[in-house]
């Protein structure tokens, strides 16, 4: 009744330039106020949006991000979805360890967004791209 | 894209990052502020988060970056103003930013200079900081 079940999609980007990854930060924490995250946690998901972000342009040149309103029972949570069609991640596990890195940077964008959010799916197929989605719930 | 001022008071260069940058500001910044260290031989750095609201590995490695590389240019770099939200979520990202020193305000900041600087107390206590 007042609290329908489906998720909702409220925004839709690409993220194909510098001004784009800022874009999908302030989207983020728009969303994240929305649904009464506490400072900590608003901080926590917009880090690790930043990350990811990053990650789709850095790897992949470019790609998108769809930010998720979802429910569970009487919680609500916010859901992160980066998709590209870039060269997609060959070793999952070695690109999850704290420090390794194909793209110069320090290695701790998907490690380090892991840790920010409560659930984190990595699928990526080499040659066909990646999809990382993270969803952060309200206490 | 946004150009961060870096402003000088005694022997101190000062920067007050302002909203959210995105990350070839930050390239910028950094190359603008060796450049300055150079040319006005300062002998600190204080760069002002205060009104950053998150701070990921991009801006992190910065940080470091432009300590790391004051120091080789004789200058101590202080980072102030952190909001706790800010160092819980940096801890967890992994970001220990080691070799970074900190202060809470630009007050203590620029304490801590004036008390490490050989020739910088007196041309700090000139301008009345």
């Amino acid at each position: 009744m007042s609290h329908p079940p489906a998720p909702r999609t409220v925004e839709e980007l690409t993220i194909t330039s510098n001004d784009e990854v800022v874009t999908v930060r302030q989207k983020v924490r728009a969303t994240a106020i929305e649904l009464g995250f506490s400072l900590v946690d608003q901080t926590k998901v917009v880090t690790a949006a930043s990350e990811l972000a990053r990650n789709t342009l850095v790897h992949a040149g470019g790609g998108q991000a769809n930010i998720t309103i979802v429910q569970n029972g009487a919680r609500r949570g916010i859901r992160l979805v980066f998709s590209d069609n870039g060269p997609g991640i060959p070793d999952r596990q070695l690109a999850l360890t704290d420090g390794w890195s194909s793209g110069g940077g320090l290695g701790l964008g998907l490690s380090g967004s892991r840790r920010l959010m409560d659930e984190f799916v990595l699928e990526s197929e080499p040659g066909r791209g990646t999809v990382v989605t993270v969803t952060k719930w309200t206490r | 894209m946004d150009r961060v001022p870096i402003l000088k008071i005694g022997d101190v260069l000062i920067v007050s990052i302002q909203g959210d940058l995105d990350d070839q500001s930050v390239l910028t910044l950094q190359e603008d502020l060796a450049d300055r260290v150079v040319a006005t031989g300062a002998i600190g750095v204080i760069i002002d988060i205060t009104a950053v609201e998150i701070v990921d590995s991009f801006v992190g490695r910065m940080l470091s970056t432009i300590a790391g590389m004051s120091r080789m240019l004789d200058a101590e770099t202080i980072v102030v103003g952190m909001r706790p939200a800010v160092a819980i979520t940096l801890v967890e990202l992994g970001l220990s930013l080691g070799g970074l020193r900190t202060a809470l305000d630009l007050e203590k900041g620029v304490a801590l200079l004036s008390r490490h600087g050989t020739q910088g107390t007196s041309d700090l206590s000139a301008v009345g900081l």
